[in-house]
């Protein structure tokens, strides 16, 4: 299997000598996701097989986007190539390909724009700079639209503000309603609608993984500390990745929010129905899919009859949940008068608490009450940074001010840990540079655009470990995690460098109930 | 791609997991470590075992931590850890292990 060596981009001294790479034109040409499968395909609505008229439904899907999205058009118009996003993709500076520029990326979209939903384009193609949509097209999009992850840092430098993460999810919805899917997203959706969540996790296996986190934590703590599941009745409905139940450093995650909840003495409870934060139906721009998804979140908490829902560490669900849920699925506002499902909701949950919260802003508001001690010394052999993940720094919010979603994580992890150091400002915040794995690209097949995507992370990581003794950096998106874990290797930086933010919380935690 | 192991036709994906799980055996798996130039002592086998074992019972591969936890109650606590894991499978316990094992791979963020 994996006996392939791959190519390690060598790590630049200090992020400010994080230079335009030479270009390479085709040097990532040949990295490509494993295309769906009919089983992965007709389940949600795609077809099976790549069909004959496939060019037909692919400009069908285009122009009703188009329609509905006045943003997407917007951005294919405005381009005026002055060239500020160049420098600014992870995959570009780590590979060098050019079609990795955000420009290109877009260009591969605009050039069918201009030919096929133009006049001009439409009644004198030669006289415009377009492209007649055909299969090499879609390969290419196949291709390089994969090789995006929506991360958005390269709309923050366009002085237009135009968004290639919308514009790569309008290209694999089309690709999806051609038959081009994707197979890694779309397994995944098929076993979160079978089985609830994108591991695939069935419920008993589920209960039985929490019961053996309790005996651990009774072991490292001495109490009893619980994870409930499908506890109905209770205050509060935790939906986390499924990854929190499954990997390293995930689950340490997953105990810290226990730590938390039992210290503050809360009542809550994890959902064996909705045992997924993550939504996949962003990565693909498939509307009714990250509805289908997050419904299944809005029946959880209506059967389970909460008061509040709480979002765990995972980056682009709290997008998702802070940014659509109100809209998709009547969670906080929105949604349809006549969703009487919705409406259920909104008279069920405590409006003194934001709907949906994140699992920072709960325990940055215990720690505010006084109610949470943290003893820091707990961490003294760690040395810490804090990787801002990009849908939660770029596309969300925490708290009630402005850049509290870079600000609340930073106050926990400042009270968790002694020796805490940001890395280079124009890599964190929302300059934030993307792990390499975010939007659907965390699957083997991609490993190579994953250890060069990650370089700019390594560079500015590295650059802290060396001079501010940083032993340690901690996450809150269970890709993030995933990727750092696996790609850090590769770069000669142990994999277990990555933490969860909870983890380092719950180790400083006081549970006793003494006066500091 | 498919192996040939005793007159049947084990087929596999694209990643070289067993698309038919009734399809394994102890061949299938000793010629897929083969190729990654890995030999199956006994310590491996306890690990491809339970996993299997614990498929079985949940239809799906165990945690790593429950795969850790289970391993040091069997073979000893020094080995119930990540890197006796690593060790043993260098490509990922759950992912080299899991494939060895016959048994789907694990997915989404892991």
């Amino acid at each position: 299997m994996s006996k392939k060596e791959y190519e390690i981009p060598s790590v630049p001294a200090c992020p400010e000598e994080l230079y335009t790479p030479e270009v390479q034109p085709g040097a990532s040409e040949s990295v490509r996701s494993y295309p769906a499968a009919a089983q992965h395909q007709e389940p949600l609505g795609f077809p099976g097989e790549i069909p004959d008229d496939w060019q037909d439904r692919a400009l069908t899907r285009m122009e009703e986007l188009l329609t509905r999205s006045r943003s997407l058009r917007v951005y294919l118009e405005s381009c005026v190539r002055c060239g500020a996003c160049t420098d600014k993709c992870h995959y570009y500076l780590g590979t060098g390909d050019p079609k990795n520029m955000p420009v290109a990326r877009q260009d591969l979209m605009r050039d069918i724009y201009r030919r096929h939903f133009t006049p001009a384009g439409r009644n004198f193609p030669s006289l415009v700079r377009g492209r007649e949509l055909t299969r090499e097209v879609m390969d290419e999009w196949f291709t390089y639209f994969h090789q995006c992850s929506q991360c958005r840092r390269c709309s923050v430098y366009c002085p237009y503000g135009i968004d290639t993460a919308e514009i790569s999810m309008a290209a694999r919805e089309i690709l999806d309603a051609a038959g081009f899917g994707q197979k890694y997203v779309n397994e995944i959706l098929c076993k979160v609608h079978k089985i609830g969540n994108n591991l695939g996790l069935p419920g008993p296996a589920l209960e039985d993984t929490l019961e053996g986190l309790e005996e651990d934590l009774k072991d490292d703590t001495g109490q009893d500390i619980k994870i409930p599941l499908d506890a109905q009745g209770a205050d509060i409905l935790l939906v986390t990745p499924s990854a929190d139940f499954f990997a390293e450093p995930h689950v340490d995650g997953l105990m810290g929010y226990a730590k938390v909840f039992h210290q503050a003495g809360l009542s809550w409870t994890l959902s064996s129905y909705a045992s997924e934060a993550g939504n996949f139906g962003m990565f693909i721009g498939n509307y009714e899919q990250m509805k289908k998804v997050a419904e299944r979140i809005r029946k959880a908490a209506i059967d389970l009859g909460v008061k509040r829902i709480v979002v765990g560490e995972c980056g682009h669900a709290w997008r998702v949940a802070y940014s659509f849920w109100n809209t998709l699925a009547g969670i906080g506002h929105g949604a349809d008068e006549k969703d009487e499902y919705a409406r259920a909701l909104q008279a069920q949950l405590d409006p003194n608490y934001p709907v949906p919260q994140h699992i920072c802003e709960l325990t940055y508001d215990l720690m505010q009450q006084g109610v949470l001690k943290f003893d820091p010394t707990a961490n003294d052999h760690i040395g810490l940074t804090f990787h801002d993940s990009c849908n939660v720094a770029r596309a969300s919010r925490m708290g009630d001010m402005p850049g509290g979603q870079m600000e609340i994580p930073r106050a926990l992890l400042r009270a968790s840990v002694r020796n805490f150091h940001d890395m280079a400002d124009t890599t964190i915040g929302d300059a934030t540079f993307c792990c390499g794995g975010g939007g659907g690209l965390l699957t083997d097949e991609l490993l190579d655009i994953r250890i060069k995507g990650a370089l700019p992370r390594v560079t500015a990581l590295r650059d802290v470990m060396e001079d501010k003794g940083i032993t340690h950096m901690a996450a809150i998106c269970a890709i993030c995690k995933a990727q750092f874990t696996k790609v850090l290797p590769y770069y000669d930086l142990p994999m277990d460098t990555v933490v969860s933010l909870h983890q380092m919380v719950g180790n400083a935690l006081r549970l006793d109930k003494g006066e500091i | 791609m498919a192996y040939e192991v005793n007159g049947i036709t084990v087929e596999t994906d694209e990643e070289g997991y067993i698309e038919d799980l009734s399809k394994w055996s102890k061949e299938v798996a000793e010629i897929m470590a083969k190729e990654d130039d890995c030999e199956l002592t006994e310590e491996h086998w306890e690990i491809i075992n339970f996993l299997r074992e614990y498929y079985e019972e949940f239809q799906i591969a165990p945690a790593v931590r429950v795969l850790t936890k289970q391993i040091g109650k069997r073979l000893g606590p020094e080995k119930g850890n990540s890197k006796y894991l690593y060790e043993l499978f260098p490509y990922g316990p759950a992912k080299q292990a899991c494939r060895y094992a016959g048994l789907p791979k694990p997915t989404g963020c892991v």
